[in-house]
Formats: C-alpha cells, structure tokens, sequence
C-alpha cells in the first residue's frame, strides 16, 4: 500500500512531528532572521536532527545512516516544512547524500557519507546558472588541467551555499549550454583558491549563495561520476530534491490552512464568526480539496522514488507543479482571510507566502514542470 | 492452490462458457442493459447475459444469497471483476436499483422486504427510478412538499416530483413524501410506488443535448399499500441521506472513462488539428491545458486510490472521499470544455453530415457533463457538506 504510511513510518512522522514543533517553531526562523544570524541556521538544532537520525535518513546503515529512504526522507521534510525550520537537511541530507550515493565512488561513499550523517560535513549544489530551473543550461567550464580540471564560471541560487564545506558544482567538460551530454559534477571545497561565496539575503531568510568559480583547480578524484556523462545520474537526484521539496511545501500548506481554519472559527465581524459566510466557507473548502489533492501526489512522488519505478519524473514533476499552484493559493488565501493583519510582520502567514514561492522556484517552478510532464507524456 | 485461486479458475471457466461472444464487444448506448417489465432487447445476448449472472447472484456479487446477491466477499468479487475486466465483458446489468436502492434496503428495510425487491432487482426484473427534487425542493431537498396521508389501510399520496431518471421506462420509484408538515426533516418518510398505479405520470424533460433521460412526475391520488413504507415514518430522511452517498459517489465515477474515451487520447487529436514540433503539440497554450489536465485527472486518481487503501487499512473513509464528487464532477466538465477547443469545428456538430459519431458523441456528452455538477447535489451543496462536516465551520 503505497499511499498510506506503514506503522514504522507513521512513527517517524510523530517523532518528526513532535520534534519540530516543540523544538523549532516558527519562533526559530524569526530569531535567526531578527538576530541577522550569520549562519542562517541554529547549530544546536542541527544538532538535534543529526541525533534523531535525519541527517542520514537517506544513506544506509553501513555508511553510517539510518537508511530511512525517500519516503521517510520526505515525511521528516514534510514535518519541517510545517514549522519553517531553517536547516541543512534539502541541501546536505537530500541532494547531498542523495548525489553521493548515486554517483559517487566506493572511496567517496566510505569517506564523505558518515560525514554527513553525523553532522560533520555540509555540501550545497552549485547547479543553476540563470533565471529560471534548466539542467541542462550550465555554460561553466571543466577544462582539463593536468590530471585534474579546472573549473571557471558562475552560480547563483545556492540553497545553503555559504555554509556549505563542499560544493557540489555542476560543469560542462563538453559541449555548450543547453545540451545535456558533456556535464560533469566535481566536489570543490568550499575555502579552495579561486572560490568566491557570496550570501544572498533571500525573502525568505533562508540561505542561498552565488558562487563565482575563477579557475578554481581540482584534482582528477574530485570527479562525482563520470564525465560528460552528470545529467542522467543528476536528474534522478534532482526528482528526489523535488519531491522532497514538494513534502515540505505540503507541511507549510497544511499549516496555513490549519491556522486560517482555526482564525476563520474565532474571528468575529458584523456580530458573526467570519466562518459563517459562505464565500469564505466554500473557498475553504476549495482549499481542503487542494491540500487533499497536495497529499495525494506528494506520497505518489515518494513512493516511485521508494519503489524505483520508472515513471519516477512524471509523478515528480506531477507533485512539484501541483505543489507550486496549490502553496501559492493557500499561501494567498491565507493572508487574505486574515485580513489586515495578515499583512503584518506578527502574523506567520507573510512567512510562508514568501517561503512557497522560494520553494515553488527551486529545481523547477510550475511552469518548467508542467512542460516536462508533456515531454515525458510524449506530447 | 488457495481457495481464491480455485475460485479464479473457476469463475474463468463459467464465464468463457457463459459470456456470449457480442458482450465482449464495446456497447453502444442503445444495449445498456437496465432489465425492467418492459425492457426490449436490440441484442438478444444482452439478456441471455444478464439472466446468467443472474442465476448466480453475480450481478450484485456481494449481496448475501438469501436475497438473491452472490454472497461474495470482497475478495472474491475483486476476483470476479478482474475476470470480467480480462475477457471485456459488458456489465450484465445497469441499475437504479444496484446502485442507490439496493444497499439502502439492505440497511434500511423490513426481512419481506428485502426478499421481494432485492432478488428483483438482481434478477433485472424491476427498473427503479428515484423520486427526491422536486419543483420547489432541489438543493434544499428536504422541502419536499409531496404528500403522503395515512388513509387507514393505504397511503394517499399527491404532488410532483422532478429530475426522475427515466422514469417513462421505469416500473418502479422509490420516493421522499411528506408526512409530517409541521416539523422540516423529520417529517419525510421512504415510499416504495409501482409507476403503473392510477394517478401516476411520467413526462420526459428535453435537455439541451437533445437527450430525455429525465421525467416530470406527477402523483394524483396515488393508492399506495402500507407495506411500501421502507424504515419508520418520519425516518425517511436517514435512508435518504445514506442513498444520496452512493448516488454520489456513482456519480463522481461517471467522469473518468465515459463519453469522449473514443477520441483516442485528446493529444493525439491535438497533434492532427495543430501539428507537431518535434514530438510536441505545436500550440504551447493547447499543450499546456492538456497537460494541466492530465495532471488534474492523475492527481484525483491518485486520491481516489488513497482513500480506498486507508479504507482497506482500517483507517475507514478518509476525509478525502468528502471531495470525490465535488472534484471528479469538475474535472469532468473541465474536460469536455477542452476537448471542445481540441476539436474546434468538429465538436459543433449536431447530428448528420460532416462529422464523425465519436465527434458527435463529444458534443453531446458536453452539454450533458454540465448536469454532473447539478445532479446529486450540486458544487456548491457539495462545498457546504465539506465546510460543515469536514471543517466544522458554523451554520450562519
């Protein structure tokens, strides 16, 4: 049964549920943004999750991790979408083990996953290079240099790139932007001579970086992969990067509705609770079918990845495209119901607005993903 | 061997003995098989099959045999459907009575009762249509104003009833009346009227895709035995509730599969009537609406199948069947609205010359799929159950 969760799993999702809440409320994100924390991230809870096993959900247990897979990997995500808890999970337990596991050699493994899962190392992808999402859209170069590469260009939209040990860069040893043969991944660390990481203030007060890359030179061995080769083994770790961000907008969606449903049953106007008015109700109920509909293809998305199925992108980008249109309409809603303070600082609602739309934009907004959803249905 | 996998051998072999040959063919609307006093049979296999399920209780399956259903449980009619689904067989009969009446009775009425109409209605014998809106009683049911009066040894009943799927071809209809006027919902109760009693008339209501499938009904001084009465007096409106969940969800049912699955996919009807780029409908915006809508139809699936596992699971109903005919009613009609732009000209025919049947079939399921959001309740009534019983917003 692959859309409702097993008792084991509905275990972690308690566990995961109760963790958040009581240990990272939305109270943690606001500290980090007011206090201008340079981290952009609380340590001591990161620690927390690296304790409970999160940070190595995904990498097995002979390499140090729990070996939770997708589906417990995406409940966990869900949960701290909830609460909008700032971590390195997406860009280090998600993409990072994520992209080791898939393509890195038995060296790599050994070496960089305990690494991960106990906390001791951080990773970001350093992938995007324009506007919008596009693989395939990398004009940085790999050239050879000796026995090794030398890597020159610029990222932009780093998740968690400035405090990130590694980067996980994403480059053209062949061919020109736009095709997909000829990508190469390399692990560049992060102090290496020629790297540059700039922090980028986001709306969210999330972490996010552009990365300049002046001739940075890597050895042959910090090739993740192979060469010229990156896009296939990248893109079945970007479907994972997307349905883990699909479950953790599903977490920030069930929270606005939750809380704009409770606000809808106390606020009172013209002598009556506002949930009394059916423009307000049936809207409400539009959401509800949404939020249904979020969970429906987000278990879907997880459960392909879980079961290695091979319509793994189809219902990938399915759920991500699904899950930008519906956050943005919760999002939306939910500071139009609660009026005028919905539009103030105090009120949570402004805090998921601008975090769906963060999260609609990484590794594919609607748009790219519906495109992708007719290339793959052959039309 | 399990006793499951004897049982798939041997369902296999009755049916390869006893499903003729053209009822594994697709029906044409003209063959549906709903049974009835009067039922005539453009193919006569239509019921030769039928009376076969019948003898085995198979076209209720999982009815208890004592009342002529084919005391299956639930793993053996899945088994039962996938054998049918393997050989394509028709449905061996298509029934108000399956469908809405039949679990209601088996909840609802009196040990006589269930004896006489469900092994009717397996058997096909009897066509029952329903009889709730009225005139001035359609999303506010319960103001139905029909009246029932109690004459002593018979019910005396007079008023109208509207919306009554093919009631000119129906022998039976099962009815809210009133019987209390002071009070709103406790005061309507569940009648059982045979449609050949003095005073009944049914007159079919012109849609605007030219079909009739509905009826006034008119009910003068119509003499109805006590014993038709299902459940308490008063009590109708708890059988009426419980029906209208399965009308519902039959409903919610009828979108996916129905109507336009002739056309052959409409990307491909797409890719002739724009062309192509590449592998690409060469209209972005055409190809973007089918996209939004297959991801609309996968994501309700989806959700229909999640139900259905928590169900399965124990977990009973989720809250999620709430929307099922709210969602699927609309998908529905969304889908015929872009099948209209898929096909241009060629869904603007009516009836002759110069257009294809699955093209005229289009058209006409169009304008019909505008009731799926009406009928059983419509959109908005769907939206205030959620609001109320899901989300627990207050009554104004």
């Amino acid at each position: 049964m692959a859309l409702v969760l097993t008792e084991e799993q509905t275990m972690l999702r308690d566990m995961a549920k109760d963790f958040f809440t009581e240990q990272v409320p939305v109270t943690n994100l606001r500290k980090l943004r007011d206090d201008e924390d340079e981290l952009g991230y609380d340590k001591a809870v990161w620690a927390q999750i690296v304790e409970l096993g999160f940070a190595g959900i995904l990498i097995p247990e002979e390499h140090g991790g729990t070996g939770f897979g997708p589906m417990g990997l995406g409940i966990v995500m869900t949960e701290a979408g909830r609460t909008l808890a700032a971590s390195p999970l997406y860009s280090t337990a998600v993409l990072g083990a994520g992209l080791i596991l898939a393509a890195g050699s038995e060296a790599q493994k050994t070496e960089l996953l305990p690494k991960i899962a106990s906390g001791d190392l951080l990773t970001a992808l350093a992938l995007e290079e324009t506007t919008h999402h596009n693989p395939a859209n990398v004009a940085m170069t790999a050239e050879k240099s000796g026995d090794g590469f030398k890597l020159t260009g610029e990222k932009r939209f780093v998740i968690d790139g400035h405090i990130a040990d590694t980067l996980i860069v994403v480059a053209r040893t062949d061919g020109a932007a736009g095709e997909a043969q000829g990508l190469s991944m390399f692990l560049v660390d992060a102090k290496a001579k020629g790297v540059t990481v700039t922090r980028t203030h986001m709306v969210d007060s999330r972490n996010a970086a552009m990365v300049a890359l002046d001739g940075v030179e890597v050895s042959a061995d910090a090739a993740l992969g192979s060469i010229g080769g990156a896009f296939a083994e990248l893109e079945n770790v970007l479907d994972l990067g997307r349905a883990c961000l699909a479950a953790e907008m599903l977490g920030g969606a069930e929270a606005v509705f939750d809380t704009t449903l409770e606000y809808l049953k106390e606020r009172k106007q013209f002598g009556v609770i506002i949930g009394t008015f059916q423009a307000l109700k049936h809207r409400a109920a539009e959401m509800f079918c949404e939020v249904e509909i979020c969970r429906s293809v987000v278990l879907e998305a997880l459960s392909a990845l879980e079961e290695r199925r091979n319509d793994v992108p189809r219902v990938t980008s399915l759920a991500k495209a699904r899950l930008g249109e519906a956050a943005r309409l919760i999002t939306n809603e939910g500071v139009q119901m609660h009026g005028g303070i919905g539009m103030t600082d105090d009120v949570d609602m402004g805090l998921y607005l601008k975090r769906a739309r963060v999260q609609a934009q990484m590794l594919g907004d609607s748009n790219f993903h519906r495109a992708r959803y007719a290339d793959l249905g052959g039309y | 061997m399990t006793a499951l996998d004897t049982f798939r051998e041997e369902t296999r072999s009755w049916l390869e003995a006893n499903c003729p040959e053209s009822m594994r063919t697709p029906m044409p609307e003209r063959e549906m098989p709903w049974g009835g006093r009067n039922a005539t049979y453009a193919n006569p296999d239509t019921k030769v099959w039928m009376d076969n399920m019948a003898s085995r209780g198979w076209t209720a399956p999982e009815w208890p045999a004592e009342y002529g259903g084919g005391g299956l449980s639930k793993e053996e009619n899945k088994v039962l459907q996938q054998e049918l689904a393997r050989i394509k067989a028709r449905p061996a009969l298509t029934s108000f009575g399956l469908w809405m009446l039949g679990p209601a009775l088996l909840e609802f009425a009196s040990e006589e009762q269930k004896k006489k109409y469900l092994s009717e209605i397996v058997k096909g014998e009897i066509r029952w249509c329903q009889g709730y809106s009225e005139p001035g009683a359609g999303s506010d049911l319960a103001g139905l104003q029909t009246k029932c009066e109690d004459k002593g040894d018979h019910y005396l009943v007079n008023g109208q009833k509207v919306w009554t799927s093919y009631a000119d071809k129906c022998d039976m209809i099962f009815c809210l009346v009133r019987t209390d006027t002071t009070v709103k919902h406790d005061g309507i109760s569940f009648l059982l009227i045979d449609m050949d009693t003095d005073g009944v008339e049914a007159r079919p209501i012109k849609l605007i895709s030219g079909a009739s499938p509905f009826c006034e009904t008119f009910l003068t001084d119509v003499k109805v035995p006590k014993e038709n009465l299902v459940g308490e007096l008063n009590k109708g409106w708890t059988i009426a509730k419980r029906l209208l969940e399965h009308e519902r969800s039959m409903i919610s049912g009828m979108g996916m599969g129905a109507g336009a699955a002739s056309m052959g996919g409409m990307e491909t009807v797409a890719k002739e009537n724009f062309g192509t780029d590449g592998e690409k409908i060469a209209d972005s915006s055409i190809r973007q609406a089918i996209a939004d809508h297959k991801m609309d139809q996968q994501a309700f699936g989806l959700t229909l199948k999640r139900s259905s596992e928590e169900a399965k699971s124990g977990q009973g109903m989720g809250a999620a069947s709430a929307m099922f005919k709210y969602y699927g009613t609309e998908v529905n009609k969304r889908r015929f609205e872009l099948l209209l732009d898929v096909l241009g000209t060629q869904a603007l025919g009516w009836e002759g010359e110069g257009f294809e049947s699955k093209e005229l079939a289009v058209t006409r399921s169009w304008l019909r799929s505008k009731g799926n959001s009406i009928e059983g309740g419509t959109s908005e009534v769907q939206l205030n159950v959620i609001a109320k019983r899901v989300l627990g917003l207050p009554d104004a």
